[in-house]
């Protein structure tokens, strides 16, 4: 196979840039606003870059930029250390398992895809949430957060669409 | 010398078997980072350097981007105010109303509970300092229910600490930094927190699961509780102080008595956080000091139990207190004879000075 198609992508712009940006959104969101009494939403803004990075090419760094993803969160919300680690792996892994099914598919059913990726994600938080406190969480709060975190599709679109077709190798 | 050109440049790697690996490895590190977590202990050894360094940064820039919020609160409460005073007047002449009556009741309760008090010889327990936080950041999601407070180590703040808004308890602090730190909501999956229905007594736990409102575990007793009862701490355990407001009782969907917390009335923007470790900190230590031993005797009141059986050697008029032991007070044992230099000194706690200088 001929390299000069390949355009060998720049971690810094394909994986740093978004990675700032999830760090960023999940900071702003954390913000304690209340409006007539109702909080703000927490979605998994992780879940982008986890669904997208895989969509784009099979990657050596993503996975460990993924850790890291993972790791901020749990750190900044509280939680247990290598949860949302582990969880967006799973999620990731799917997507990489499955990609040559979904590339190439309508926005709909890309939308689908992402909410069924996200569904994998916030399962495997429950079950190893219930593995590690030995209790279970609620589901209405989980389903929650599934919602919210589903919305967020349009910003994987735009994160595949950006890099879907740097490197050719992988189209 | 560059890769390519080195013993290892014509080796081909499959890129997905690669980054397959990597997956591999970095799931690897998660699942060690998740069997070494020891979060769900809440003690002060398992809030690592890493959880106290992101608070400690985490806390300028959350106080940055809450600002503009706070402020717009601020600012609607400013525009609702002046476009609602008249029926917000009206509200609270009639509240005040009511409330005076409530104090003329408060004041007679207060008075007879001061008898009461009196009559039996209660102790209560002193008031405990306390430090006010304002919350910078906040998680509500199902796996952790947590707050950020801009108060740390340095107000005194310890692990442990209860955090208490205007309306009710709200957590307690699981993490203590220099200038920060982390609250656990009551709502969070690993929080328990023993309480009791105000109306019967009856001792239950209060357990998270990252929904709004906690469940209640172990309730006992028949018929403990109804609807909309009062849930207050029960002090159990040495956790919490006995008697803070959590919230009123419902029965949830799934046939499960939960709590509406208190707390969520308001918004928990500044929280107080009570400096209660434990109720040791409550007694008077001074007091708890003994700087004497209390006398103990046995059936023989000539005799300390304290005391070395007599040498064998000893003549029989030998006085029992030529041993090295303390002398009880009360007992009724001879007093060395004072003039002689000889005789060994009796030890107490504080021991008289020496006669003679040397």
């Amino acid at each position: 196979m001929s390299m000069s198609g390949a355009r060998p992508l720049n971690p810094g712009r394909w994986l740093g840039v978004p990675m700032l940006l999830t760090i960023g959104a999940t900071i702003l969101f954390a913000a304690p606003i209340r409006i007539w009494g109702l909080q703000l939403p927490e979605p998994v803004f992780a879940m982008v870059p986890a669904f997208a990075w895989a969509m784009i090419r099979p990657s050596i760094l993503a996975p460990f930029a993924i850790l890291i993803l993972g790791l901020f969160l749990d750190i900044f919300w509280g939680g247990p250390t290598g949860l949302w680690g582990l969880s967006l792996l799973v999620a990731y892994a799917m997507v990489l398992v499955l990609r040559n099914m979904m590339t190439g598919q309508s926005r709909p059913m890309m939308w689908a895809w992402f909410a069924g990726v996200t569904a994998v994600a916030m399962t495997g938080g429950f079950l190893f949430t219930m593995l590690d406190s030995l209790a279970m969480p609620s589901l209405l709060a989980v389903f929650w957060q599934f919602l919210v975190t589903a919305l967020l599709f349009p910003f994987a679109h735009r994160l595949v669409d950006r890099f879907e077709d740097a490197d050719v190798r992988f189209r | 010398m560059p890769f390519r050109e080195g013993p290892l440049g014509d080796l081909k790697v499959p890129l997905t078997w690669t980054a397959a690996v990597a997956l591999i490895v970095a799931a690897v590190i998660a699942v060690a980072f998740l069997l070494a977590d020891r979060r769900e202990t809440l003690q002060e050894q398992a809030y690592g350097v890493t959880r106290q360094t992101v608070d400690t940064v985490a806390k300028p820039v959350s106080g940055a981007i809450a600002a503009p919020g706070r402020w717009t609160g601020l600012g609607l409460d400013y525009v609702r105010s002046y476009f609602f005073t008249a029926s917000e007047n009206r509200r609270l002449k009639t509240e005040l109303a009511e409330m005076r009556q409530w104090r003329d009741r408060a004041l007679a309760l207060q008075d007879t509970n001061d008898r009461y008090k009196s009559l039996l010889g209660l102790r209560t327990d002193p008031p405990i300092p306390m430090a006010s936080a304002r919350v910078v950041s906040d998680s509500r999601g199902p796996f952790a229910n947590t707050r950020l407070a801009d108060a740390g180590s340095e107000r005194g703040i310890q692990v442990g600490n209860p955090v208490l808004n205007e309306r009710g308890l709200v957590g307690r602090i699981v993490g203590v930094a220099q200038g920060a730190s982390r609250v656990l909501l009551l709502t969070d999956i690993a929080s328990r927190t023993p309480v009791m229905i105000d109306r019967t007594n009856a001792r239950a736990i209060l357990t998270g699961d990252g929904g709004p409102n906690p469940k209640l575990e172990y309730l006992r007793g028949v018929d403990p509780i109804q609807q909309g009862d009062r849930v207050v701490t029960s002090g159990d355990g040495g956790v919490v102080p006995r008697g803070l407001p959590v919230g009123a009782a419902v029965k949830g969907l799934d046939g499960r008595w939960r709590v509406v917390l208190f707390a969520d009335q308001a918004a928990i923007d500044y929280v107080r956080i009570l400096l209660f470790k434990d109720f040791a900190q409550l007694a008077d230590q001074k007091q708890l000091e003994a700087k004497t031993l209390p006398p103990v005797t046995t059936e023989d009141p000539q005799t300390s139990i304290l005391s070395a059986p007599p040498p064998p050697a000893t003549p029989p008029a030998t006085p029992p207190a030529a041993t090295a032991t303390a002398p009880a007070a009360g007992t009724a044992q001879p007093k060395p004879p004072a003039a002689k230099p000889a005789a060994p000194k009796p030890a107490t706690a504080t021991p008289a000075p020496t006669g003679a200088p040397r």
